[in-house]
C-alpha cells in the first residue's frame, strides 16, 4: 500500500468506511508530513494539531458507534480568510496578524458538521489579492514541484498543500482566478463554483460582488464530492441562491458523447506559447476521443475583462477593507497621537503594498468625478461580458481553455510590475465577472510542470464542469504525476 | 488620465493610508501603469449598457423581524485592541 | 431683509425588534455593546441580511405622505471613517430610495396651511455612540446604536422660519407616531433632525450658502438652532462677510453653533451600490398590504373629530397632533358623551400638566375612564367646576377614584335651595355697605356686582353650592 497521505479524498473515504484506516491514522500521517515539509513549503500559517487529533479521535468514536456521515474523519485545511472560531485567521495580513476569529465561516462549520477534521489554516496572498502567493505577510509559498517558484496565488498555500500531499482536500477562493491559477501551477484539480453557490458568510471579503469559495484537491471527483458537502443556501448571505444542491458525484460517469466544448478564438489566439498550446490540444484529443466534439465561440469583450476587473475589486474592496481601522479587532498601531493617526499608521504599518495599491486603485475610481468613467464604465462592460458567456453557451455545453499563459514563474521574477502580475489572470477574470462555475484540472507537464485546462460552465453547471474533468482523468494520468524530491 | 501625486495624497487621505512621500513617489508611477491598464475599457462603447453589480441579478431576501442575537460582548471585547468598561476605547475625539 | 431658506433632515429610528441588517435587539438602555454582534461590529467575514419590517415600515410612510414608492430600491455604502462607524461605510440608499417624492402640510400659527415638499426618504443604519467624557484623554465607543434603522426624511428647501420648519417637524412626528413606526422620542434620539440653514436677500431667487445644524434633538432647540443661525449669517452678511458651507453643532447652553471641527473636512462619500446586498424589489401586493393596514391619519381624524364631537377646528388641531392623546380624548369624549368637555378638560388641564412635567400621556396619573368619570359627575350636578377641578387635583395625587375623593372630601354639590338661603341670608347681614351700593346701582352695573356676593356664598359653602341655584337665590334676595 502506498503511504496514507498518497490517498485523494475519495480515497480516504473508502478506507474510513471500510475500516481499513482510523481518522486518527490518516490525521496523524497528514500532520507528520505538513511538520516536515511546511518549514520548505510555507504553506500552513497556522497548524492545529492539537485540534486535528481531537477531531480525529471524535471521528473514529463517531465511526465505530454508527453516527457518522460519509466524510467524518477524512482531513481538510482551510484557506486562511474563512473564520474559525478560537482560531487564528490573519487573511495572510498583517492587520490581522493577532486576529482569533470569534466565529466560524458557513463553509468552516458545514465541514465541522459534516465530521471532517481541520488540520490548520493556509497560506495566501494578502486579503486574496495576488496571483503567485508572494503577498502574504507570512512569506511566500513555495510550489512544490520547483521551490524557486511561485505556486499562484492567491490559494497559494491551499493549492501546495494538496500537491505536496499536506491535506487532501483544501478550501480556497476565487475573485479573478484565485483557485485555477494556483491549481493550474501545482498540478491540482480546482473549482470555483458559480456565484451565489457557496455562502461567503465568514469568508473574509476582497472584491463582494466576485469572490466565490471553492476547492482544491487532487481529482474533480473529490472536488463533487466537496462541493456537495459546502454548496447551498444560506439565509446570512443574501447573495446565496435558493436553489437545491444537486449530488455531484451522480453524473461523474456520464457520457461526453454529444457534449460540445466551445473554443473562445479570443483564447486560442497568436498570444497563446506552442508549448502551452500543445498542452491544451493533448486534452481536447482525449475530450475528443470520449465523443465530445468542439466548436469555435466568440468572446467578444474578454480583452477588457482585466481592465473592468481592475476596477470593480478594487473599488469593492477599497470599501470592504475600511473596517480594519484598528479600532475594534486586528492590529492597531503603537501610541496612536488622535484618531487619523490611529486609523493611518495601524491601516499603513498593517497592510501590505499590493494591498494599498488596490485600495488605492478602488479608493480612486470610486471618487467624485471619476465614479463615472471608471466604476460604471466597468460594471456596463461587465454586462457586456455576462452577455457574450451567455450567447456562447447558448451553443456549448462547456467553455475551454488555459487556465493560465504559462507554467509556473520565479519567485520574485513580476514582483517589480504589478500589471505584468495582474496579466497573469487574463483567461480566468472573464468567469468571475460573469459569476460562472468554472475548474482548472491538470493538463500535460511543460518542461516538467504541471499547466492546467479551464472549463467554464453554465450558472449552476458544476455538474457539466466536474462530469468531464472526471472523464478526462478516467482516461489520462496527468492527475496522478507527483512532484518529485519532497 | 494620468496621476499627479496630489492625486494620490488626496486619495490616500480619504483611504486613511499614511504615506511617506517616497511611497507616494513609488506609488503614483505603479497607479498610473495601472491606470494606462484599466483605460483600454474606454476602447468599447458602452452607450445605453445598463451597469451590472450582480452577475445573477436575483432580488433581495427579507429577514423577518426577529431578535436572533445574544450578548456575546465579552468574547467579541477578547479580540479588542483596547476595550474598558465595555467600550472599544480610541484617541479623544473632538467633535 | 433677509429671507430664510430651511431644509430639513429627519432621521427617524424605526421601532423593529430586531436591526436592520442584524438580528440584535434595538432595545435603547442597555449595558454598552451588550447588543453588538458580529454583523454590527463589523468583523471580518460577515453580511448583512436587511430586516422585512423596516421595508414595510418605510412604505406605509411613504404612503401617508402621498409618496411614491421604490418598487426597486438598492442600498449604497457611504463610505467615511469614524470610530462609531464600525465597517467605514454606512449602508444606505442613494439613488433609488424607497420613498420618492411626496407632500405633506403644515398649518401655522395664523391659521394658514402650507404644503412642504419631500424629496425623498430612505432606509440606512444609525452608527453608534461616541461617550466623550468617561476616560482620560480617550472616547469609548458604543455600538449597540449602530445599525438600528433610520428613515432619512429629506424635505425640499421650502420652509422660511424656524417657526415652519418646527410645525413641519411636529407633522412628521405625528405621522410617524400614528403609523407606530417610531416611538419619535427625541429625548432618546429616535428622532433626529438635521437642519440645512441659508439665507437671502427678500425677493431673490438664488440661494444663498448654506449650513448644516447636525443632531439637533427636541422641537424647542429646532426653532432656536434655526433662529440662531438665521442671526448668524444675518450679521456676516451685513459685516460684509460671507458664509462658509460647513457642519454646524448647536450648543443649547450657549444659544450658539459653532463649527464642527471633526466634519470639516470635505468629504467625499464614494457612494457605489452594496455588493453584499441585492436589489429590494417589492411588488403590488406589498404595498397594498401596507396599504390596507394605514391606520387613520392625523388631517383624517381631525376632520372626523370636527363632525364627530363638534368641536372647533382649532380644538381638533391641538388634539391630534399626538396619537396617544387623540386616543385618550377620544375614549373620554365617547365613554362620557360629552365631547366638548372632554376637549375642554383635555386640552385645559391635561395638556398643560404634560407640557408643564414633560411627563407622557401614556402614564399619566388619571385615566381616561377617570376623567370620564369625573365629567360624569359635572353633568350629573354632583360637581361644579371648582369641586371638580378639586377633584382631578385629587386624582393627579394618586387619592382614589372620582366619587371616593368626592365622598372623601365631602365635596357633593349643595343644591338644596333651603340651606343655600340660609348661606345667602348669612352674606347678605354681613355685607350691609355692598348690599346698599348694590340696591342703589343701574342695571347693567348690578350684574357685576352679583359676582362679589357670588363669591361670598361659594366660599361659604365651600365650593358646594350650586351656582346657579346661588345666582337665583341672590338675584331675588337682594333685589327684595
Amino acid at each position: 500500500m502506498s503511504d496514507i497521505t498518497d490517498l485523494s479524498f475519495s480515497e480516504l473515504k473508502k478506507m474510513l468506511q471500510k475500516k481499513s484506516l482510523s481518522s486518527t491514522e490518516i490525521t496523524t500521517a497528514f500532520l507528520d508530513r505538513i511538520e516536515s515539509l511546511n518549514p520548505e513549503l510555507n504553506t500552513f500559517i497556522t497548524i492545529t494539531r492539537d485540534e486535528a487529533m481531537q477531531s480525529a479521535k471524535n471521528a473514529d468514536k463517531a465511526i465505530s458507534r454508527g453516527t457518522a456521515t460519509a466524510y467524518t474523519g477524512i482531513p481538510i485545511a482551510h484557506k486562511d480568510l474563512f473564520c474559525t472560531d478560537g482560531v487564528l485567521t490573519t487573511c495572510g495580513s498583517k492587520i490581522l496578524s493577532n486576529f482569533v476569529a470569534p466565529y466560524d465561516a458557513h463553509v468552516v462549520s458545514r465541514c465541522k458538521a459534516a465530521g471532517l477534521v481541520s488540520l490548520g489554516k493556509l497560506n495566501m496572498d494578502e486579503f486574496a489579492m495576488g496571483s503567485s502567493n508572494e503577498n502574504s505577510y507570512f512569506g511566500p509559498v513555495r510550489n512544490p514541484w520547483d521551490k524557486t517558484r511561485v505556486p499562484g496565488g492567491s490559494s497559494g498555500g491551499s493549492a501546495a498543500a494538496v500537491a505536496a500531499k499536506l491535506t487532501p482536500l483544501a478550501t480556497a477562493t476565487d475573485t479573478g482566478g484565485s483557485i485555477r491559477q494556483p491549481a493550474a501551477f501545482t498540478g491540482t484539480s480546482g473549482l470555483k463554483p458559480t456565484y451565489g453557490r457557496v455562502s461567503r458568510f465568514g469568508m473574509i471579503a476582497y472584491a463582494s460582488s466576485l469572490d466565490q469559495g471553492g476547492l482544491i484537491a487532487h481529482t474533480a471527483e473529490d472536488l463533487a464530492h466537496g462541493l456537495g458537502l459546502i454548496a447551498g443556501h444560506d439565509s446570512r448571505d443574501s447573495t446565496s441562491a435558493e436553489l437545491p444542491v444537486p449530488d455531484y458525484t451522480e453524473v461523474l460517469s456520464d457520457s461526453l458523447a454529444g457534449k460540445v466544448i466551445g473554443l473562445p478564438k479570443q483564447f486560442f489566439d497568436a498570444n497563446l506559447n506552442t508549448a502551452m498550446r500543445n498542452a491544451m490540444d493533448a486534452v481536447l484529443d482525449v475530450l475528443k476521443s470520449l465523443g465530445a466534439t468542439t466548436v469555435e465561440i466568440s468572446l467578444n469583450h474578454v480583452a477588457e475583462a482585466i481592465p473592468a476587473y481592475y476596477v470593480i475589486a478594487p473599488a469593492e474592496a477599497s470599501s470592504n477593507l475600511s473596517r480594519f481601522d484598528g479600532v475594534r479587532f486586528g492590529y492597531r498601531a503603537d501610541k496612536p497621537t488622535d484618531v487619523l493617526d490611529l486609523y493611518e499608521r495601524s491601516r499603513s504599518e498593517g497592510f501590505g503594498s499590493e494591498v494599498k495599491r488596490r485600495i488605492l486603485i478602488g479608493t480612486y475610481a470610486l471618487s467624485e468625478g471619476y465614479y463615472d468613467a471608471y466604476y460604471k464604465k466597468a460594471q456596463q462592460i461587465r454586462r457586456l461580458i455576462r452577455d457574450d458567456f451567455n450567447r456562447a453557451l447558448a451553443s456549448c455545453d462547456l467553455i475551454f481553455g488555459p487556465s493560465t499563459p504559462s507554467t509556473a514563474f520565479g519567485i520574485g521574477e513580476k514582483n517589480s510590475d504589478p500589471v505584468s502580475m495582474y496579466l497573469e489572470d487574463i483567461y480566468t477574470v472573464a468567469t468571475n465577472l460573469a459569476g460562472l462555475p468554472g475548474g482548472s484540472f491538470q493538463a500535460p507537464l511543460v518542461n516538467g510542470l504541471p499547466t492546467g485546462y479551464q472549463l467554464t460552465g453554465p450558472a449552476f453547471g458544476e455538474s457539466i464542469i466536474l462530469n468531464a474533468a472526471y472523464q478526462v482523468q478516467t482516461a489520462t494520468d496527468w492527475h496522478r504525476l507527483n512532484p518529485g524530491g519532497l | 488620465m494620468s496621476l499627479t501625486s496630489d492625486h494620490v495624497k488626496r486619495v490616500a487621505k480619504l483611504a486613511r493610508l499614511g504615506l511617506t512621500d517616497a511611497e507616494t513617489t513609488e506609488t503614483l508611477t505603479q497607479l498610473n501603469s495601472i491606470l494606462d491598464l484599466v483605460d483600454q475599457m474606454q476602447r468599447i462603447n458602452t452607450k445605453d449598457v445598463v451597469p451590472l453589480a450582480h452577475p445573477l441579478e436575483l432580488k433581495q431576501t427579507l429577514r423577518a423581524d426577529e431578535v436572533t442575537e445574544m450578548d456575546q460582548r465579552e468574547k467579541f471585547q477578547n479580540t479588542a485592541p483596547q476595550a474598558d468598561d465595555g467600550l472599544y476605547l480610541v484617541p479623544r475625539v473632538v467633535e | 431683509m433677509y429671507e430664510a431658506v430651511i431644509g430639513l433632515e429627519v432621521h427617524v429610528q424605526l421601532s423593529t425588534n430586531s436591526k436592520i441588517f442584524s438580528g440584535s435587539s434595538t432595545d435603547f438602555g442597555a449595558e454598552p455593546n451588550s447588543q453588538a454582534s458580529l454583523i454590527d461590529l463589523g468583523m471580518p467575514g460577515v453580511l448583512p441580511v436587511p430586516n422585512a419590517k423596516a421595508f414595510e415600515m418605510a412604505v406605509k410612510f411613504g404612503l401617508a405622505i402621498d409618496a411614491e414608492i421604490g418598487q426597486k430600491s438598492i442600498f449604497d455604502r457611504k463610505n467615511y471613517f469614524y470610530p462609531d462607524l464600525p465597517k467605514g461605510y454606512q449602508i444606505s440608499q442613494f439613488e433609488k430610495p424607497i420613498v420618492g417624492p411626496g407632500r405633506v402640510l403644515i398649518s401655522l400659527e395664523d391659521g394658514t396651511k402650507k404644503t412642504i415638499n419631500v424629496t425623498r426618504a430612505h432606509l440606512e443604519e444609525d452608527a453608534g455612540k461616541s461617550i466623550h467624557d468617561a476616560f482620560d484623554g480617550m472616547t469609548g465607543v458604543d455600538l449597540n446604536r449602530a445599525g438600528t434603522p433610520l428613515l432619512e426624511i429629506v424635505s425640499e428647501p421650502e420652509l422660511r422660519s424656524a417657526k415652519e420648519a418646527v410645525a413641519y417637524l411636529k407633522v412628521i412626528h405625528s405621522i410617524v407616531r400614528y403609523l407606530d413606526i417610531s416611538d419619535g422620542n427625541m429625548a432618546e434620539g429616535s428622532m433626529r433632525c438635521d437642519c440645512n440653514v441659508s439665507i437671502r436677500p427678500e425677493g431673490s431667487a438664488t440661494l444663498g450658502t448654506r449650513t448644516e445644524i447636525k443632531n439637533v434633538n427636541s422641537f424647542r432647540f429646532v426653532e432656536k438652532a434655526i433662529n440662531t443661525e438665521i442671526n448668524r449669517q444675518i450679521d456676516i452678511l451685513e459685516d460684509g462677510g460671507r458664509v462658509i458651507q460647513e457642519t454646524r453643532l448647536y450648543d443649547p447652553d450657549r444659544e450658539e453653533t459653532r463649527s464642527m471641527r471633526s466634519k470639516e473636512e470635505a468629504n467625499d462619500y464614494r457612494y457605489f451600490p452594496d455588493p453584499d446586498l441585492l436589489p429590494v424589489v417589492l411588488d403590488d401586493s406589498f404595498i397594498e398590504t401596507c396599504r390596507v393596514n394605514l391606520p387613520e391619519l392625523p388631517e383624517a381624524r381631525k376632520a372626523r373629530y370636527i363632525s364627530e364631537y363638534g368641536i372647533t377646528d382649532y380644538d381638533a388641531g391641538v388634539l391630534v397632533a399626538d396619537r396617544d392623546v387623540a386616543d385618550y380624548f377620544a375614549e373620554v369624549a365617547n365613554t362620557s358623551g360629552e365631547g366638548k368637555l372632554a376637549a375642554n378638560w383635555v386640552m385645559g388641564s391635561i395638556l398643560a400638566e404634560l407640557n408643564q412635567t414633560g411627563g407622557s400621556i401614556t402614564n399619566f396619573s388619571v385615566t381616561a375612564r377617570q376623567l370620564s368619570h369625573l365629567i360624569g359627575r359635572i353633568k350629573d350636578n354632583t360637581l361644579n367646576s371648582k369641586t371638580a377641578k378639586t377633584v382631578f387635583e385629587a386624582l393627579l395625587a394618586g387619592e382614589g377614584e372620582v366619587d371616593a375623593i368626592i365622598e372623601f372630601k365631602g365635596l357633593v354639590q349643595v343644591t338644596d335651595t333651603g340651606a343655600i338661603e340660609v348661606i345667602v341670608d348669612e352674606v347678605i347681614a354681613e355685607n350691609p355697605d355692598q348690599v346698599a351700593n348694590y340696591r342703589a346701582a343701574s342695571e347693567d352695573k348690578k350684574s357685576k356686582m352679583l359676582g362679589f356676593f357670588v363669591g361670598q356664598v361659594m366660599k361659604k359653602s365651600q365650593g358646594k353650592a350650586n351656582p346657579q341655584a346661588v345666582n337665583q337665590i341672590l338675584s331675588s334676595k337682594l333685589s327684595g
